[in-house]
């Protein structure tokens, strides 16, 4: 919506050029400002975004629409262990598989062992 | 009319014209609305997306959050560079321009109160990271392992490196902090920003905001400057001039629920 170009430009001013704002701006440092800052006066129109956290925003919008967050390469809760069970399962697995593996290797390797060690 | 009036931000009146090609949610123009010395800068709205249902369910549809939260900050930022706004909080709508001027009526004197403490100050965000560690193939070097032993000894020193890198970020982070908070006027901490949403490389282990005046903020950005090379692995990331956003909290009437975010 905005352009960088947009803007009025303070008039001679040593003021700083805008960092990391414009079109280019971090969704998230917008969302966190203009949904979770910001002075809250009840409106004509009742709507509680205190209720809804930008975290449960998130979940709720890419649990809404997967597809589209996969396409925009947010599929960070399928590989969080803090958010699915699947990715802590997932976890685990791989990490017994990873034990099983070296225990099966020591084994072997002790197995090599103990014929020569037992004249 | 059909329209509803969302409402950006309240400001003083201010002389600088609005820029005539400046839009804001849907495409409109903003336009002020000036009552009891104090002014409201508002647009109209369809009541097809800003009813209460249909903002409840938009609200859950990224596309549409994005871009009206993008409007928004748009609007709020060509008012930082002609006076000092202040900004409301994302789908503030009223039925039309006499229920705005009774809501300026309502809270007059806290708005005029914040106006005086956030005048000619900014916010500027400052953000750190540890960089991911390097790529290591994760799968592979544990299978060449020559015994579990080693196995076990490159586990150990790997993450031996990271939990190294992380004490070393958190009291970077936290000197810059200090550092920075001398500089500034007040100051807040944000919860760290999930890399999901901000597309940013690396793990947000600092995510601060800082009150700042105008006339100290040169000063303020070249320090955040100099340590941008201070720390290997580290990052730092300034964002701003923003609105005073992070710091009307104390407005009246926000005191509940509105402390420290997530």
């Amino acid at each position: 919506m905005t352009s960088p170009g947009g803007f009025p430009q303070p008039s001679g001013s040593r003021f700083p050029e805008p960092y990391g704002q414009g079109s280019g701006a971090n969704l998230a440092d917008i969302l966190e400002r203009v949904l979770d800052k910001g002075i809250v006066i009840a409106g004509d129109i009742r709507i509680n975004l205190l209720d809804i956290e930008l975290l449960t925003i998130k979940l709720r919008l890419i649990v809404a629409s997967v597809d589209k967050a996969k396409e925009m390469g947010i599929d960070w809760w399928e590989t969080d262990p803090a958010l699915s069970s699947r990715a802590r399962r997932d976890e685990l697995t791989r990490e017994n598989a990873e034990l099983r593996e070296r225990l099966a290797r020591l084994e072997e390797l002790e197995g090599g062992r103990v014929p020569k060690e037992a004249p | 009319m059909t329209g509803l009036r969302y409402v950006y931000a309240v400001c003083r009146p201010f002389r600088a014209p609005l820029q005539v090609q400046l839009t804001g949610i849907g495409g409109a123009p903003p336009a002020v609305l000036q009552h009891h010395g104090l002014v409201a800068v508002v647009s109209t709205v369809p009541e097809g997306e800003f009813s209460e249902d249909a903002l409840r369910a938009r609200l859950e549809d990224i596309d549409w959050l994005a871009t009206t939260a993008r409007a928004h900050q748009g609007v709020i930022d060509a008012l930082t560079t002609v006076t000092t706004p202040l900004p409301l909080r994302l789908a503030t709508v009223f039925r039309d321009d006499s229920g705005v001027r009774s809501m300026i009526e309502a809270r007059e004197d806290d708005f005029r109160r914040a106006l005086d403490r956030l005048e000619g100050r900014v916010e500027w965000g400052v953000k750190v990271y540890v960089e991911s560690e390097p790529a290591r193939p994760a799968a592979a070097a544990p299978a060449r392992a020559a015994s579990g032993r080693d196995y076990l000894r490159r586990r150990r020193e790997s993450t031996h490196a990271q939990d190294e890198l992380w004490q070393r970020a958190e009291t970077f982070a936290q000197s810059l902090h200090e550092r920075l908070s001398g500089r500034a006027e007040a100051c807040r901490l944000h919860p760290p920003q999930n890399a999901a949403l901000s597309r940013a490389t690396g793990r947000n282990v600092l995510n601060a905001a800082y009150l700042v005046r105008r006339a100290d903020s040169e000063e303020f950005v070249e320090t955040v400057d100099r340590t941008k090379d201070e720390a290997p692995g580290i990052r730092v990331e300034l964002t701003g001039p923003w609105a005073a956003y992070s710091f009307t909290q104390e407005f009246a009437g926000n005191a509940t629920g509105a402390g420290e975010g997530l």
